[in-house]
């Protein structure tokens, strides 16, 4: 048990060193690492509690992606059956209850409007469901409802593209590492190292950016608009901003150019007054019908629409040819810095509540790096001295043991881009306390075997190999209890549950299995008849 | 150098004897426990109940009579307001406003800071934590989900390891030890948040660890000295590994102690929690889970016929105790 061929220590103190190496960009400045090669760039992430920054969760409603998927089916269902020689003529369309309804008009038509509408529906699932069922009522009224599959879907594939959205628009902001994770089902996590003030950023994630441009009904009767009520065809806005008076504006529900045909967006200033605003570039098919429809419509006023709400309606003083428009409506220049990077990263299709959210100033930051660092030097020294008083010799090797432990965890940790957080630290200082363990397991069991008779080979084999027994065992309880936090924990848990569980792989290593290199090779030197211990 | 020996060698004291005096010590206890977690409740934090967290550094020492005055001319509900050891650090709760979702909790951090900004010029914000009741439901139920799942998957490796008395024995001892720590939060009111289920945790992980150890002697000495009685079997191995359990337990003191000290506030309930989890559970292991088997009816018996199957009977040595094995 105590002869280690050549082999088997290069085999055990191979996996040290490469260890110990890891953890070296750890230590070295910001700078220094940036010349290294990619393979040697193994540093520990610091957590935001470390390192300052804020951590959001936003949750997205899916009530607003089936109310949304709902008013498209809507549109739709319109479209298609105005569509062709054949119109079928409909009413009393209503999508109360989540559902879609309506008459058609003409009882022999239902067939074959059913008939239309169902290629509207697709597969959802695996199961060969659809994602909305259609079915005929009281023989003249068609329901369409949404199938539980077929929201799931369209929340997964919202969530897929606000999570790019929502990345984009971080990456513009200009800040440094950010992570953007969706958790669950309608979730995503923003972390971003460093930012001190969340407000902007907040502010950015909180817009959807949906631009429409509208014309403006200017058949609609003024009065009817201040009670909300529109002409056929068209719909109220509210319009903060309006200088004509009440705070509403009728457009017409067709949209002429929408967001999602534009190519750029910049923060520019109004030439004239000097004033913040925003200038967009249209993709090609944008631009054409942006010409279009300001080539048809001189002298008649049209709306900018931004998430419902109007933000400006300018004259149409000449057919806008250029491809590119400018949308005013009294902004500050970090506001229309904001909204340019909200249209350039296309627009959230659902809506985002903040509904956690983690700021940690760096000033504290630094202040619990240095006190954690202070106590786990000191915790170091002193259990160090302790095992010294208590081992001798023995307890000098679990300490050297120890200390590359420490190193051999942050290299670990640095390899697999692992988060050091302020209860990682505390993890790090209790598998300080718990990494001796094991040695004292094996320490006291040699002087048992000591005392029952056993001479000092023998009782340093028997010690290591009854000791072994345990604290493998002792090992795996305790990391089903660190695996448990891994999987079920937040933030600081999962921190701290990292550092504990690499912590138990590495202190098995080097406290058996490297202090028993040590120990080996001291015997067969010095060949002792009686030990210390 | 003579080198330091906390329990003296063949130490040899009756803990079996003591188990109904312990057990009843115990039992007292873990009721006082109970009883003050129910009677005063936890000071649960803002992770567990949602709301809002400011801290507030500020540049002199300050009176926190005076920054709760500053907060209640804001209107923005009731505050409790706390420090903790440095006079320039004042840690704020507010409730969550009502109405509003988000971007209101936003709107009353603003609110709050232009306040104590006026009154307190030089006061910054050093983290400030807003989580709302949704949220915060989720991560009490993660939080309960995850010690419950700790202690019943790990009564039932020891168990399936060992025999059902070792599960039983260490299910209690570990459910013993989690109410204490319960216990002492309720009594010292200190806050009770995420960090305080990591170091729960911990502490089930280190007191499994040290019953697994003294367990394992049981087992250990069960094949050795197979005519023993279960009492002296008992009482020999928890004096056995008696040294190992104050040393190891000293070092993690040694450590922890380090780091309540000089840790900084954030992680001072936390180490608290720990500090006092690894005392309870060392308690534990010697005094309750050990004496509980021969309660729940641990024989040589049992623990051979479950040796015969597993066919490790063979390797058992028979060898005197170790008094009569002196040199």
């Amino acid at each position: 048990m105590l002869n280690f061929s050549r082999w088997a220590i290069a085999g055990i103190l191979l996996p040290l060193i490469i260890g110990i190496f890891c953890a070296v960009p750890s230590f070295l400045p910001d700078s220094t690492v940036a010349k290294l090669p990619p393979f040697m760039q193994t540093r520990v992430n610091l957590g935001l509690d470390l390192a300052g920054g804020s951590h959001l969760l936003l949750e997205a409603s899916t009530q607003d992606v089936a109310k949304q998927r709902l008013a498209n089916m809507e549109e739709q269902v319109r479209t298609e059956l105005r569509r062709g020689e054949t119109k079928i003529a409909i009413g009393d369309i209503s999508s109360r209850d989540g559902k879609l309804s309506f008459m058609v008009r003409n009882p022999s038509e239902v067939d074959a409007a059913v008939e239309r509408i169902r290629p509207l529906t697709q597969g959802a699932g695996l199961t060969g469901q659809r994602d909305f069922n259609v079915e005929v009522v009281n023989s003249s009224t068609i329901v369409i409802t949404p199938t539980q599959a077929g929201i799931d879907n369209a929340v997964k594939s919202a969530m897929q593209v606000a999570t790019e959205v929502i990345r984009k628009r971080i990456d513009e902001m200009g800040t440094r590492e950010p992570t953007i994770q969706q958790q669950g089902a309608n979730r995503i996590v923003v972390q971003v190292p460093g930012l001190q003030d969340p407000k902007a950023l907040k502010a950015l994630l909180g817009q959807t950016a949906k631009l429409e441009f509208k014309l403006v009904d200017m058949s609609a009767n003024p009065s009817e608009v201040a009670q909300g009520r529109a002409p056929v065809g068209s719909e109220v806005l509210p319009y903060p901003t309006n200088p004509a008076g009440p705070p509403m504006i009728a457009v017409h529900r067709q949209v002429m150019v929408s967001g999602e045909e534009l190519t750029d967006a910049q923060q520019t200033y109004d030439q004239q007054t000097n004033e913040p605003n925003v200038t967009i570039r249209f993709n090609g098919s944008g631009g054409n019908k942006f010409a279009k429809v300001t080539s048809q419509n001189v002298n008649r006023p049209f709306a900018i629409i931004l998430d419902g709400k109007v933000l400006s309606a300018p004259n149409i003083n000449e057919p806008i040819l250029g491809g590119s428009a400018t949308i005013s409506g009294s902004f500050t220049v970090e506001g229309a810095n904001q909204l340019a990077i909200a249209l350039r990263s296309g627009k959230l299709p659902v809506n985002f509540v903040v509904v956690e959210e983690r700021t940690v100033g760096p000033g504290l930051g630094a202040d619990s790096i240095h006190a954690g660092l202070t106590a786990s030097i000191v915790a170091v020294v002193a259990v160090a001295a302790f095992m010294f008083v208590s081992y001798g010799r023995f307890g000098m090797y679990a300490n050297i043991a120890v200390a590359i432990n420490v190193l051999v965890i942050l290299g670990v940790m640095g390899i697999l881009g692992a988060t050091l957080t302020l209860p990682g630290i505390a993890g790090f200082v209790l598998t300080i306390g718990t990494a001796v363990d094991a040695n004292v397991l094996i320490y006291e069991r040699i002087r048992e075997e000591r005392r029952r008779g056993r001479n000092v080979v023998q009782s340093i084999e028997h010690g290591y190999k009854e000791a072994s027994r345990t604290i493998f065992e002792a090992n795996v309880t305790h990391a089903i209890a660190g695996g448990i936090m891994l999987a079920l924990g937040s933030g600081p848990v999962k921190g701290f549950a990292i550092v504990l569980l690499i912590g138990i792989a590495t202190s098995v290593f080097t406290a058996v299995t490297f202090t028993r290199v040590l120990v080996s090779g001291w015997v067969r030197r010095t060949r002792p008849t009686d030990i210390h211990i | 150098m003579k080198l330091l020996k906390l329990v003296p060698d063949n130490t040899n004291i009756g803990f079996v004897k003591l188990r109904h005096w312990a057990f009843g010590l115990t039992l007292l206890l873990t009721v006082l426990a109970v009883g003050a977690t129910f009677h005063k409740g936890l000071n649960l934090g803002v992770d567990f109940v949602g709301g809002l967290m400011i801290e507030a550094k500020f540049p002199q020492a300050v009176q926190t009579d005076k920054v709760r005055d500053t907060i209640a001319g804001l209107r923005v509900g009731e505050s409790s307001l706390q420090q903790f050891g440095d006079p320039k650090t004042v840690q704020i709760r507010l409730p969550l406003p009502e109405q509003g979702g988000a971007g209101a909790a936003n709107a009353v951090v603003e609110k709050t800071r232009k306040a104590m900004e006026a009154q307190f010029p030089g006061v910054t914000f050093s983290r400030y934590d807003t989580v709302s009741g949704k949220v915060s439901g989720e991560l009490i139920q993660n939080g309960v989900l995850a010690v419950v799942l700790a202690i019943v998957g790990i009564a039932i490796f020891s168990w399936f390891r060992y025999e059902w008395q070792f599960g039983v024995s260490t299910f209690v001892a570990i459910v013993h030890d989690v109410l204490m720590t319960l216990g002492f939060f309720a009594i010292t009111q200190l806050e009770f948040d995420l960090n305080i289920i990591a170091a729960v945790l911990t502490i089930v992980g280190y007191s499994i660890n040290d019953k697994m150890v003294i367990d394992d002697r049981i087992r250990e000495n069960m094949r050795k000295y197979r005519k023993m009685d279960m009492k002296s079997l008992i009482d020999l191995s928890v004096n056995e590994t008696l040294p190992r359990t104050v040393m190891t337990s000293m070092t993690i003191l040694l450590a922890l102690g380090a780091l309540l000290l000089l840790g900084g506030h954030v992680l001072r309930g936390f180490t608290a929690a720990m500090m006092l989890g690894i005392i309870v559970g060392t308690y534990s292991s010697v005094y309750v889970s050990s004496s509980l088997l021969i309660t729940l009816g641990l024989s040589p018996q049992t623990a051979e016929k479950k040796e015969k199957k597993s066919g490790i009977a063979a390797q058992a040595e028979r060898m005197g105790p170790r008094d009569g094995a002196q040199p």
